[in-house]
């Protein structure tokens, strides 16, 4: 008998008791749920995976009829056959360029607003705020954009006031919520103590936001940037109302021109043929623009993380 | 009633403090604080936790000042002047007065780069002139040579106590009169201990040095000067209970609250 045995006596002569096995029930209901929640999970892969299916095979005879030197030209004129879309992936690459040097500085300032200096008080205010933008319909941002901006820009340039300019200053507005949600996350995730080093070297507030807390929260702001950027790449409808819808090559900020969804969005319910391949295809270019800036993102926090 | 024994005189005191209260809010965290701190020696503060010891420490940079709804009382200075008068730059005050924290901060960029930090705030953009700071304080910090040919390297990438002495270097690149040390070997293991307390040693005939520590042997084995603080009842604020020489304090107390607690009869 080794020495463990004589220490504990008792555990050894107590009656033998059988250790309970999971019941059948137990082990039912743990998996099905597993399944249940793979379901889920699963519904969202097939739901990417069907979507570009079908978009690629609705815009393949882009490829075969059209010919990808007609679709990737600038001239867009369906019913005389020429599919060009050039102008209006240019008008896209427009709008959300100009939405983003006016949305990003607007919506990081508000981050670094409302996450370095608010007080408490002030950021119950402005914070239900900047949700409240999130959740107001691309519609409604597109009659105000039509109804109270346009006349302003129509003002000011002597045109009407559909164009690059108006959907620059509506976009503006409509990214910074996402801009803002992410930037608030990226600056709440830098460590106190940080923002204490710097001020306990005697750097004042703006220095300690501009040379610390700023740049290490790089990645996360350009996360919200590009997200920031695919929100305004997508946006339709808001678009549609104000860009004037001419698709083509503008002469100035305030004239008419066209982008990829809101061309789409016009197009779709009666076109036919060839004419509606090329929706697709305008489509499938979409998808792999926002495809792009996912993986973008993707790749900065692996980098951040490694 | 505090009492003292063989304390520094005012005439040889880097900060002073008279009469000195401070209040979180509604809460009053410390009261009655008079005390002297000697020019280029090293006190220790010392007292189980919640007695105030971190609250007064970072009262002397005015630290306090950034957590809305703190106010103090009372009379505090540097080298005679008084720190709270109306006025005074918090930030040319925190350039004087550095500070090194319990969990070590460098900030997310190269070695390089935080040491030239505060140099670089000050206005110092020759590249030679920001070269021989990094290397000065990085010898001074004792760190030179684990990190002289990384200096590019992320100050995230060292160890605990490699980046609690990159602190002590960022912090003696604008060459404070005063260094508050807030439990700096409290995070970091037992070797970098010995080096930060070697470098306290070295640094302090050329530096005042306040240190807030929970380890007693720590405070004994380095510091000239001790100050004892405790809050007796819960909610009512703390104070300090004594304060003297060191050797004095820590082997013939004269309160009997010191000599239960550095005997670890509570705390």
């Amino acid at each position: 008998m080794n020495s463990t045995d004589t220490q504990r006596p008792e555990t050894a002569s107590r009656p033998k008791r059988e250790l309970a096995l999971v019941s059948r029930s137990t082990y039912l209901k743990e998996r099905a749920l597993q399944y249940l929640f793979f379901a889920c999970a699963f519904l969202a892969v097939v739901t990417v995976v069907l979507i570009f299916a079908f978009t690629m095979l609705q815009a393949a005879p882009v490829f075969t009829d059209i010919g990808l030197a007609n679709f990737f030209s600038l001239d867009w004129a369906p019913t005389e056959g020429r599919f060009g879309i050039l102008s209006l992936a240019a008008g896209s690459a427009l709008v959300t360029a100009g939405a983003l040097v006016l949305g990003v500085p607007l919506g990081v300032g508000t981050a670094v607003y409302l996450t370095e200096i608010a007080s408490a008080r002030v950021r119950a205010i402005i914070s239900p705020a900047v949700d409240l933008l999130a959740g107001i319909p691309s519609i409604i941002y597109g009659f105000f954009g039509m109804v109270i901006i346009r006349p302003f820009v129509a003002e000011i340039s002597g045109g009407l006031g559909f164009g690059a300019l108006t959907a620059w200053l509506v976009l503006a507005i409509m990214i910074v919520p996402t801009i803002t949600t992410l930037t608030i996350d990226a600056l709440r995730s830098i460590p106190m103590g940080i923002r204490e080093a710097g001020f306990a070297m005697g750097a004042t507030k703006w220095q300690v936001i501009y040379k610390v807390v700023l740049p290490a929260a790089r990645f996360g702001i350009v996360d919200a940037i590009v997200l920031g950027m695919g929100r305004a790449i997508g946006e339709t409808m808001a678009v549609l109302m104000v860009v004037g819808n001419a698709p083509v090559i503008p002469d100035s900020v305030a004239s008419p021109i066209s982008t990829l969804t809101s061309q789409i969005a016009l197009d779709m319910s009666y076109s036919s043929g060839l004419h509606r391949t090329a929706l697709f295809g305008m489509g499938v270019v979409l998808f792999i623009i926002s495809a792009s800036l996912v993986g973008i993102v993707r790749m900065l926090s692996k980098k951040r993380k490694g | 009633m505090s009492v003292y024994q063989n304390a520094p005189a005012p005439e040889v005191s880097a900060i002073t403090a008279a009469n000195f209260d401070f209040w979180y809010g509604d809460f009053h965290a410390l009261t009655d604080v008079n005390l002297n701190i000697a020019k280029n020696k090293i006190t220790a503060f010392i007292g189980p936790s919640g007695c105030g010891k971190s609250t007064f420490l970072r009262c002397m940079n005015r630290m306090n000042d950034l957590i809305e709804g703190t106010r103090c009382e009372g009379v505090m200075t540097l080298d005679g002047a008084d720190i709270y008068a109306e006025g005074v730059d918090p930030v040319d005050l925190r350039r004087r007065v550095g500070m090194i924290f319990q969990q070590p901060n460098p900030f997310p960029k190269s070695i390089y780069e935080n040491v030239a930090f505060g140099p670089r705030l000050q206005g110092v953009t020759s590249k030679s002139d920001l070269d021989d700071i990094v290397e000065e304080s990085l010898k001074r910090a004792n760190l030179w040579k684990e990190v002289s040919n990384q200096l590019s390297k992320d100050g995230l990438a060292l160890s605990g106590g490699q980046q609690q002495r990159l602190c002590i270097a960022r912090v003696l690149a604008v060459q404070p009169d005063v260094l508050l040390m807030d439990e700096p070997c409290s995070a970091i293991d037992p070797t970098s201990v010995q080096k930060v307390e070697d470098l306290m040693a070295e640094l302090a005939p050329e530096m005042t040095i306040i240190i807030v520590t929970h380890n007693m042997q720590q405070a004994a084995r380095i510091s000239d000067c001790t100050a004892f603080f405790l809050q007796e009842v819960a909610g009512e604020p703390a104070t300090l209970i004594e304060y003297g020489q060191t050797d004095a304090l820590f082997t013939s107390p004269i309160d009997k609250r010191t000599e239960d607690y550095i005997t670890g009869r509570f705390g």
